[in-house]
């Protein structure tokens, strides 16, 4: 599908693949037809016609704000809120009039504040799915065991301690651990990082997006942070008043192709900025530059310093690991001494780190450049602000193409639409995309 | 005769009436619990409902004990039928009303979150709400049972069971050798009782509120 890339979602480490992860997506389709929602006594509907396809395996991000609907929203595709009108279709089976007890149990949910019964210890708090389902006892345990060790909570530890017991931070793993425990396809989201510490949500967002390398689910998250959106969403929907939806595509094109005002208000200032955040220095070339390591005889550190093309050398340790830069002149002022000659190497950023991290670096080095390190903080390469600056020219301009093209293929696909409309159906389908 | 050589000497039929005051407030606590509890399960969620219930207990509430079991006497005559509606009735009021605050003071990102993972209504109640609830209800009870166990002795004025007859039969014979002795031994013995009562409340609270809960 020539889809502009989705999101690399790649702040999981090792993921060696930008894009969509190659796994099998075991998660669900869910389609979203109409989807109306009229409160009595209220004219204006608090959902309006939500025309939404979201695909297997992918985490789409609803984010607007707040009283835009968004929740509202979601609660309607597990039916903790009844639509009034419109279809809600999970792989193709339409759920909207079935038992939603039932529909509920193969619906992940996480809330805000974790939504832990706090009557129960944590093991009785996962289990309570499996248990509801008919998992017998062997099963549900083991699975209490996997997903507290999914969640990165030793099962020792946590399993017999009751919610009071845990951090905000481990309280919302073991929400997640609830809504996985029976390997639902689908996972809705109510803002679940919300009421955590912003270091916290940082590493929660970062398990997140390792989870959902390893599973595939299709996730519904639900926030009014655009940062949170950026990184975690494979899409995002902006929306605005009654659930509209704004614009529903990748973080790139949101950011660099916003749809309009209100898009590009919600985005905030610095899009480009945030568009760092979604590369990674693996993504960008990295230079080489001449270096020595400190048992190198002086001579031969004079000759590269005086060969190369550059005027400086960078100095590794025995690890080689990047020690200090040296320049032509230092060797000289510092009468030969390896000791007192250059600079030290204050930061490195590895493979792993996104380019707004890099850009960090380069801007607080006196020469505007940092060295890339390997897993154990070996030499690699070195990024300076020339390649960041073309990098993420190139990147900006190949997400416009990607954005233009994509348009075309909506309008094309919209005027298709309408032909068919008005040869086949009667008029008065509902705008969409309006 | 010395009020210790009193309670020697009729110490067969004071703990007669001591088992049958305690069995009595114990039966009509178990039978007000489970009604009161209803009552609170069936009208927390309608706001006027609640509110009806917890006006019209305590309403039962204003009426004098005397005067109430003397209206039942012609209803439902003497002896254990007046004195088990009594109590019953009593009771009702403080389990009622704490059953609905318990019920409503439920966080309702819990009860959002218990229907979201899938919990029938049924589940939602007796998994979620009343063990999150049951500690305001455990204090209504045990406040009930307090309650009744002093409007059980005027349930002897119907002929009832229980110490209320020690503390009748002295106040009818006041100024006899053993007046005093009676009504001091039937009140102490309610006294005693009540503690008693307490302490297992204390203890049932140990066992049956779960430690995630426990203040």
């Amino acid at each position: 599908m020539p889809e502009p890339t989705p999101a690399p979602s790649g702040a999981s480490p090792g993921a060696a693949t930008a894009g969509k992860p190659a796994g099998k997506p075991s998660g669900a389709t869910i389609e979203l037809e109409n989807l109306t929602k009229r409160y009595p006594g209220n004219p204006t509907p608090a959902v309006d016609c939500v025309n939404m396809e979201i695909k297997a395996g992918e985490l789409v991000v609803f984010v607007g704000p707040s009283g835009c609907g968004k929740t509202t929203t979601m609660k309607m595709i597990n039916r903790l809120i009844e639509p009034t009108s419109g279809r809600i279709r999970i792989d193709d089976e339409d759920v909207t009039d079935m038992d939603p007890v039932k529909l509920r149990r193969k619906i992940g949910y996480a809330i805000q504040s974790s939504g832990l019964f706090p009557h129960m210890t944590v093991a009785q708090n996962i289990a309570l799915v499996p248990r509801m389902t008919g998992w017998p006892k062997g099963r549900t345990d083991a699975r209490v065991e996997e997903m507290l060790d999914l969640v990165g909570l030793d099962p020792g530890e946590f399993r017999g301690r009751y919610p009071r017991q845990l951090s905000g931070g481990q309280q919302q793993r073991v929400g997640v651990a609830r809504a996985l425990a029976a390997d639902p396809p689908v996972l809705l989201m109510d803002e679940p990082f919300g009421a955590v510490d912003p270091i916290t949500r940082d590493h929660l967002q970062d398990e997140l997006i390792r989870l959902q390398h390893e599973l595939h689910k299709t996730i519904v998250f639900v926030t009014h942070d655009f940062d949170e959106a950026i990184k975690l969403g494979d899409r995002i929907a902006v929306l605005r008043e009654r659930s509209h939806i704004a614009q529903f595509d990748t973080p790139e094109a949101i950011l660099t192709n916003p749809a309009d005002d209100f898009v590009s208000g919600f985005v905030g200032a610095g899009a480009a900025l945030k568009r760092l955040n979604l590369t990674r220095v693996r993504d960008v070339e990295i230079v080489d530059v001449p270096t020595a390591t400190v048992d190198d005889p002086l001579q031969s550190i004079f000759d590269k310093l005086r060969a190369g093309t550059t005027n400086e050398v960078l100095l590794l340790d025995r690890h080689r690991r990047p020690y200090k830069w040296l320049r032509r002149g230092d060797l000289m002022r510092a009468r030969g001494s390896l000791a007192r000659a250059g600079t030290l190497v204050h930061d490195t950023v590895t493979r792993d780190a996104t380019l707004r991290d890099a850009l960090e670096a380069v801007l607080t080095d006196n020469a505007g450049r940092v060295a890339v390190t390997g897993r154990r903080g070996e030499y690699e390469g070195v990024v300076d602000m020339e390649t960041l600056m073309n990098s993420v020219h190139e990147l900006l301009e190949e997400d416009r193409l990607d954005a233009v093209e994509h348009q075309h293929r909506l309008e094309e696909q919209r005027s298709q639409q309408t032909r068919q409309e008005q040869e086949g159906m009667p008029p008065g389908e509902p705008e969409d995309l309006s | 005769m010395t009020f210790w050589e009193y309670v020697g000497s009729r110490h067969e039929q004071l703990l007669a009436d001591t088992y049958q005051h305690a069995s009595a407030v114990f039966q009509c606590m178990v039978v007000a619990t489970l009604i009161g509890v209803a009552i609170g399960v069936l009208t927390y969620r309608s706001e006027w409902a609640g509110n009806l219930a917890v006006t019209a207990t305590a309403t039962v509430l204003t009426v004098p004990s005397l005067a109430l079991i003397g209206l039942l006497i012609p209803v439902t005559g003497l002896g254990v039928a007046p004195t088990v509606t009594a109590l019953v009735l009593y009771g009702l009021l403080p389990i009622v009303r704490n059953a609905i605050v318990g019920l409503r003071g439920v966080d309702p990102s819990l009860v959002d979150a218990a229907t979201g993972i899938g919990m029938s209504r049924f589940a939602r109640l007796f998994r979620v709400e009343l063990p999150l609830a049951w500690p305001p209800i455990l204090t209504g009870i045990r406040v009930a049972t307090q309650m009744l166990m002093g409007i059980a002795a005027i349930a002897a004025y119907a002929s009832g069971p229980g110490l209320g007859n020690e503390i009748f039969r002295g106040i009818s014979s006041l100024g006899s050798a053993n007046a005093l002795n009676q009504v001091l031994a039937g009140t102490l013995g309610i006294i005693v009782l009540a503690l008693l009562f307490d302490a297992a409340y204390v203890l049932i609270g140990r066992l049956t509120i779960p430690r995630g809960i426990r203040a």
